[in-house]
């Protein structure tokens, strides 16, 4: 549960910082003049409904990772652990994954500046890219199943199955909000600008999933065992 | 003290909220069924869990029967019994009281309250109750399937809940496991909903510190619902997966009539972690919004500002914050290290602070205020005297040593009873009279909500108060049959069968309320707009019930908070949020 109290260290600061930045412990009928809490707000335009949607999700999303991690190495400690099977096709997948996240971190570029034909080929590229990496996960599965390992066989491989099929479902989800924008650009009459927000958000949630998937591949790799031994040390 | 400036202008900062795109219903179906508008769907979620909640009031009375009179009742074996228990309390903590504050309350409120037309997400918000329900006919259908629903305690602690001997362990684990992540996809969607119209949607002039505090306890009720049911999530997915494809995450390597089963080295207390990270929280996700609506109850019912708006907005973030890491005190028999429970106890007992703090602030609220015992005020007052009973004892559980003898007894089952069953129901009660006639235009008769009130406040304790003596005797909760126990003596029977008679009695007082609401509905006394004159913003709209939509053409704007009661130099003893400012309200 240590992975669990750290991730909380973040989200707490963020929103304590943010409630302290709206004058929540502000006096305002002490105060002359504008009242302090509407003080600075008006030179930046506010952010959009749906990208604070996007960052409370991704918070959601981010404990379901972060509780999945912390059973992870709470069960570690158990005596019939073996390290997880890591086929090596996890390499090239982590790779494409990495690529999607630059096509489409180009393609909200491409959005804003206008500029359509780019941003048809990157968004193309990002989606075929993460179908990549999904088809490559299946394939991992199929050689850990090929080597025996099944899903109620050892724990790691429990484990191994369980956090890529969530991550797997996620990159989904994201892959039919990506096609709901590349439906829309693909639209003549519409003008790319109109769609920088809706591919920003995407590119926002493809870079979420390439470093959860960044950290679970740390994970797999034993590379992090130190770590689950210390968060045990803490909490067990 | 209010939330003013000298000059008009600088109470209203520039518009912040584009106006939005409401979704237009067209005929019956988009109306009533598949609405999108937080209105209806804030009456078909409380509805929904009104109606289960009265199922799982039945199945108490099962269980109260079973105490009081053993073995009496052919149809209750240990099976009904368990089953019993198991449904009442997962159906009552999750999917009636969450349901209904946050699903019910928060979709009412949240938009009329900040001044927004709808919530910001309209179509996901509908989506979010459709999938409720189906969780909830996904829950109700486990009495249908071989085996029944599952008695496994609504904790469903493995190894227990998915072996054989536990009822229901054949399909009603598995249907309890999905609905429960169904209630859980289903709730993220309204939860993004209510943060996000909070955060969003506010309108020209409500600024975080203006807005009435059952926003606040319903925003933090939110965030806080949104970070721990994951918790719930994950250990409902891993024990299905348990259950179905033979994984050993929770499952010890374990032998079943002498049959070895293929589990080996899974954690039950890894469950536990899990369980409990969403399962303290999930005390005050009931309770934030039921401390939240009594500030407002009180202050509108006592003509008063609520004392100390800003400490209450801090001991509501304080609370949230710090009951995320108390989990481990439901776990002090689990045989943690003692290290830890030194830990949880601390943290245990310093919710005390913030706590006690808003106890203190509401008494003073009414001290030397101008009460009025309308039947909502009863309700608010009654919800104090229980919350501070029930609180009270959790001093004595948070204690690991005191915690030890007394765990497993109905001591714990009348403290949680107090504090999250009977507290946060008493404040539903008093919100359904405030708010009813702002819902239908129309008055709740006062005579019946008051008989109504006095039923069932004294009967709750009468119910509970006992059981603190019975669990003290070492009474253990959860026994089907007490068989042969030499320590608990005869009078704790009698005890008993008058506990049982009285929640007989009780429960079906509420019939009393049930005819008050449809009574009142068709022919209740005409309201007017705002019947309790009330400064904050959800009665100031141009039409009761609201419109769709809520505020006609134009949004209100916000000169000040919601507690302007007693205002010197104001006309009426109230200044409505959206009333422009008075000579001489600057001064503090």
């Amino acid at each position: 549960m240590s992975v669990m109290g750290l991730f909380f260290i973040l989200i707490f600061s963020v929103a304590l910082s943010w409630l302290w930045r709206q004058g929540v412990m502000q006096s305002p009928w002490l105060e002359e003049g504008e009242v302090a809490a509407l003080r600075g707000r008006a030179s930046a335009p506010p952010p959009s409904a749906a990208k604070v949607g996007l960052v409370v999700f991704l918070a959601v999303a981010g404990c379901l990772f972060s509780l999945m991690t912390a059973a992870y190495f709470m069960r570690q400690a158990s005596p019939d652990w073996q390290a997880p099977p890591m086929p090596g096709v996890l390499w090239l997948n982590t790779i494409a994954l990495m690529a999607s996240s630059v096509t489409i971190q180009t393609a909200a570029r491409a959005a804003s500046s206008g500029a359509r034909d780019r941003l048809r080929t990157q968004l193309a590229a990002s989606g075929l890219l993460s179908l990549a990496f999904l088809v490559g996960q299946l394939w991992a599965w199929r050689e850990l199943v090929e080597a025996g390992a099944y899903v109620s066989g050892n724990p790691a491989s429990s484990f191994f199955y369980l956090l890529t099929a969530t991550h797997g479902l996620h990159l989904v989800g994201g892959l039919a909000a990506l096609a709901r924008v590349a439906a829309k650009a693909w639209e003549d009459e519409r003008p790319a600008p109109a769609l920088a927000g809706s591919v920003e958000l995407c590119a926002i949630y493809w870079h979420f999933l390439l470093f959860v998937w960044l950290l679970l591949f740390i994970v797999f790799s034993g590379k992090a065992d130190a770590f689950g031994v210390i968060c045990r040390r803490v909490l067990s | 003290m209010t939330d003013t400036t000298a000059r008009p202008s600088d109470a209203i900062p520039p518009a912040e909220t584009p106006e939005m795109e409401l979704f237009h219903s067209h005929g019956f179906w988009t109306s009533y069924v598949f609405c999108q508008d937080a209105k209806v769907i804030a009456i078909q979620y409380a509805g929904t869990a009104i109606a289960i909640g009265l199922v799982a009031l039945v199945m108490s009375w099962v269980i109260r029967l079973q105490l009081a009179f053993p073995g009496a009742f052919a149809f209750i074996d240990a099976q009904v019994y368990y089953q019993s228990v198991t449904m009442h309390g997962m159906i009552m903590v999750v999917y009636m009281l969450t349901a209904i504050f946050l699903g019910g309350f928060g979709n009412y409120l949240i938009p009329l309250m900040v001044g927004a037309r709808d919530m910001v997400f309209p179509f996901v918000n509908m989506l979010s109750y459709w999938i409720y329900l189906l969780a909830t006919l996904v829950l109700a259908a486990s009495y249908f399937v071989p085996g029944g629903p599952t008695g496994a305690g609504w904790t469903l602690y493995p190894p227990q809940a998915i072996l054989s001997g536990t009822p229901g362990h054949e399909y009603g684990i598995i249907l309890m496991l999905v609905s429960l992540v169904l209630f859980i996809v289903g709730f993220t969607m309204g939860g993004l909903n209510y943060v996000v119209t909070v955060l969003q949607a506010r309108t020209r002039g409500m600024t975080l510190m203006r807005m009435p505090l059952t926003v606040w306890g319903i925003l933090a009720a939110a965030v806080m619902a949104l970070l721990a049911f994951p918790g719930l999530f994950v250990a409902g997915v891993m024990l299905l997966l348990d259950r179905t494809l033979g994984t050993s995450f929770f499952m010890p390597a374990i032998v079943e009539f002498g049959e070895h089963k293929a589990y080996s080295g899974g954690s039950p207390i890894l469950f536990q972690h899990l369980f409990w990270f969403f399962g303290h929280p999930e005390v005050y996700i009931v309770a934030l919004p039921a401390f939240g609506v009594v500030s407002d109850l009180i202050s509108v019912h006592a003509r008063k500002n609520i004392f100390g708006y800003r400490m209450m907005v801090w001991a509501i973030v304080a609370i949230g914050v710090l009951s995320m890491v108390v989990w481990g005190h439901h776990m002090y028999v689990s045989g943690m290290d003692p290290l830890f429970g030194f830990f949880f106890a601390v943290t245990t007992l310093a919710i005390a602070v913030p706590t006690a703090l808003k106890v203190y602030n509401w008494s003073l609220t009414l001290w030397r205020a101008d009460i009025h015992f309308t039947t909502a005020m009863l309700f608010a007052l009654g919800f104090l005297v229980t919350f501070v009973n029930g609180g009270i004892t959790g001093l004595y559980l948070g204690n690991v040593i005191v915690d030890v003898p007394l765990s497993a007894t109905l001591f714990v089952v009348a403290h949680f009873h107090m504090v999250m069953g009977v507290a946060p129901v008493l404040v539903i009660f008093g919100a359904i009279y405030h708010w009813f006639p702002k819902m239908t235009g129309r008055l709740m008769d006062e005579t019946l909500g008051k008989i109504h009130f006095w039923i069932t406040f004294l009967g709750a304790y009468a119910v509970f108060f006992p059981m603190h003596y019975l669990g003290v005797l070492g009474m253990p909760r959860r026994f089907y049959e007490m068989g042969q126990t030499t320590f608990v003596p005869d009078s704790a029977n009698t005890l008993n069968i008058f506990i049982t008679v009285v929640a007989i009695v009780v429960g079906f007082a509420q019939a009393i309320f049930f005819y008050n609401l449809f009574k009142s509905l068709k022919s209740g006394r005409p309201s007017g707009g705002n019947p309790w004159r009330a400064a904050s913003l959800e009665w100031q709209t141009p039409e009761t019930p609201p419109g769709h939509g809520n505020w006609g053409p134009e949004l209100p704007v916000v000169y000040r908070w919601a507690y302007a009661y007693s205002v010197p130099g104001a006309k009426e003893d109230y200044l409505p949020q959206n009333a422009p400012p008075i000579e001489g309200e600057h001064s503090p």
